[in-house]
């Protein structure tokens, strides 16, 4: 196995996500496979090649700094859980 | 045991640009909450930002003022986490490839100069502020500073003691005003620190376990945070030990740092080449005509004035603390060209009612012009250095030119010898006594005799061609 239980759910656990035990086997099957595929992907002789970051080769997208029109705070807060009228309420979390 | 402290500097500046980085919100400051929010920067699905051109311009400009060297090819980042001041769950940064590395700043320490590294530079959003409730188990959260664009610049681990660290901080932060890429306002938070902090044993080589301080937001805080653990550590380790690596935050109130609990568990970022964003490729050609907009540095322009204007050092630091001073200065010293008057008025009596009046030099209601003209007004005689002072606070609150002060108030200085040389004898002739005393010997009485005159003239008496009528008098 390319990627063993523990490692799933870990990243799991990151995105805040959770898993049954059959969803966990099934998971850990199907990355295992992805990560075998890119072992094929890996034989393949990329020497003198730089990484990339992007498929396409397109750089420099840039906007001018100019100011556009904000949305209206009841638009923003308008599919917010909870809102007090001018902020998003989110449970209290202290870092 | 005899340390010596290790610190290294992470600062965050906000770029002074109109817009956020990737969408076109406003970046102003005091804002109503999430009223500079759009579905870009709220993370909406299916959105896609578009990179700020004056954002890289404005990061370009630090990385040359700090020596740096720019790459070429620039790719964005995903740093993800989980926290509400973040709508999208990741922040986009810079990982592998920032756009500068490898600079430097020049540190003037009493007397010697000392280079302090930059390891790097790079561009990202700022992330949205919590408000935490005192008694309810919520917090509000305002959008308006997420997508504010950031450069983070790292400093290598040059700095040896809570000063050096303090007057990196200023150089710096004075590079980044000068620029005119970020305000600078600490307690906005447009200009924030983190400090890396760690002891070793005086004479080694491996740098010990460090801890990460957070929460400063003054040059003073800075100084003291890093003062308190440098201490702390100490205790630690001469108690035999081992200081734990970990992030603690500034307590202003208490003068003490302690340790952010429940952070335990390592952050895993896991950064990816963000997909949405494609990479910024920097040319030679743009680099050189940034680098020719840029203006002359602080330390510059210091250098330039001690040579240029023969000023003493202490005075070319204090007239360089900020580019409108300095052009300020600049100006009334070429147009008297009389530059030690110039500073010194400048130093003195402009910059004691600046901050008398907590105007900043923008609001200066004398002009460069007027100030150099009343230096010329003192030069050619036409008014006494003592009046000047008299015509300077006239100029302060009317903002009048000194030509007209003069002649409004009749503040025109007496040169004529013959007018002078009867109010001598007025002043001979109404302190008799005196009179006798110096001729008896008492030469101190001197200063006496041109006090009255200077008294019966309201002070406009030439100083020099009293001295030189009244030793005429007094010796005969």
């Amino acid at each position: 196995m390319k990627i063993t239980k523990d490692e799933i759910a870990y990243v799991a656990h990151l995105a805040r996500l959770d898993f049954t035990e059959s969803e966990y086997e099934k998971f850990t099957s199907q990355l295992n496979d992805i990560l075998l595929y890119m072992d094929i992907l890996n034989k393949v002789d990329t020497k003198g090649l730089e990484p990339m970051s992007h498929a396409t080769p397109l750089h420099n997208a840039f906007r001018d700094d100019v100011e556009m029109k904000s949305l209206p705070v009841e638009a923003s807060l308008a599919n917010a859980p909870d809102d007090n009228g001018d902020s998003f309420i989110v449970p209290k979390v202290i870092e | 045991m005899e340390y010596e402290p290790v610190i290294g500097l992470e600062v965050h500046a906000q770029l002074l640009t109109k817009t956020k980085i990737f969408c076109g919100c406003s970046t102003r400051f005091g804002a109503e909450p999430n009223s500079h929010t759009c579905p870009v920067c709220l993370g909406m699905p299916g959105v896609l930002p578009v990179l700020n051109k004056k954002v890289v311009e404005y990061a370009i400009k630090m990385a040359l003022a700090t020596n740096c060297t720019i790459n070429s090819s620039n790719v964005w980042a995903r740093k993800n986490y989980f926290y509400p001041d973040l709508p999208k769950g990741y922040q986009i940064s810079q990982y592998d490839q920032p756009l500068a590395e490898h600079g430097y700043i020049s540190l003037e320490l009493g007397g010697s100069t000392k280079r302090i590294g930059i390891t790097r530079i790079h561009m990202e959003e700022d992330a949205g502020k919590l408000i935490h409730d005192e008694i309810n188990p919520v917090s509000y959260v305002d959008y308006n500073r997420t997508g504010v664009p950031l450069i983070e610049i790292v400093s290598e681990p040059d700095m040896r003691s809570p000063e050096e660290g303090a007057e990196y901080l200023r150089r710096l932060h004075e590079i980044l005003v000068y620029l005119e890429i970020c305000d600078g306002n600490m307690e906005e938070g447009s200009f924030r620190c983190d400090a890396n902090v760690s002891l070793r044993p005086k004479g080694e080589d491996i740098f010990g376990t460090r801890t990460e301080l957070k929460n400063m937001n003054s040059f003073r805080n800075v100084q003291r945070a890093l003062e308190y653990e440098i201490k702390r550590q100490q205790y630690v380790l001469d108690n035999g030990d081992a200081v734990v690596q970990e992030t603690r935050l500034w307590n202003d109130s208490q003068g003490m740092t302690h340790s952010m609990r429940g952070k335990e568990e390592a952050h895993d970022y896991r950064y990816f080449p963000d997909p949405d964003l494609v990479p910024v490729v920097i040319s030679g050609d743009w680099i050189e005509e940034i680098r020719g907009s840029l203006p002359e540095l602080p330390l510059e322009k210091r250098e330039r004035f001690i040579k240029k204007y023969g000023i003493p050092p202490y005075d070319a630091g204090v007239l360089t603390a900020s580019r409108a001073l300095a052009d300020f200065f600049e100006t009334v010293a070429i147009k008297s060209g009389r530059p030690k008057l110039a500073s010194n008025w400048v130093m003195g009596d402009l910059l004691g009612h600046l901050n008398e009046d907590k105007l900043l030099m923008e609001e200066c209601p004398i002009r460069a012009q007027a100030l150099s003209d009343m230096i010329g007004l003192i030069e050619n005689g036409t008014i006494s250095g003592k009046i000047a002072k008299d015509v300077f606070e006239e100029m302060w609150r009317s903002a009048k030119d000194p030509k007209e002060i003069i002649e409004e108030k009749g503040l025109v200085q007496i040169t004529d010898s013959s007018a002078l040389e009867a109010v001598i004898d007025q002043v001979l002739k109404h302190n008799s006594s005196q009179l006798e005393d110096y001729r008896k010997g008492k030469d101190k009485l001197f200063g006496f005799f041109v006090g009255q005159v200077m008294k019966a003239t309201k002070g406009k008496a030439n100083p020099k061609i009293v001295n030189e009528i009244l030793q005429k008098k007094l010796s005969k």
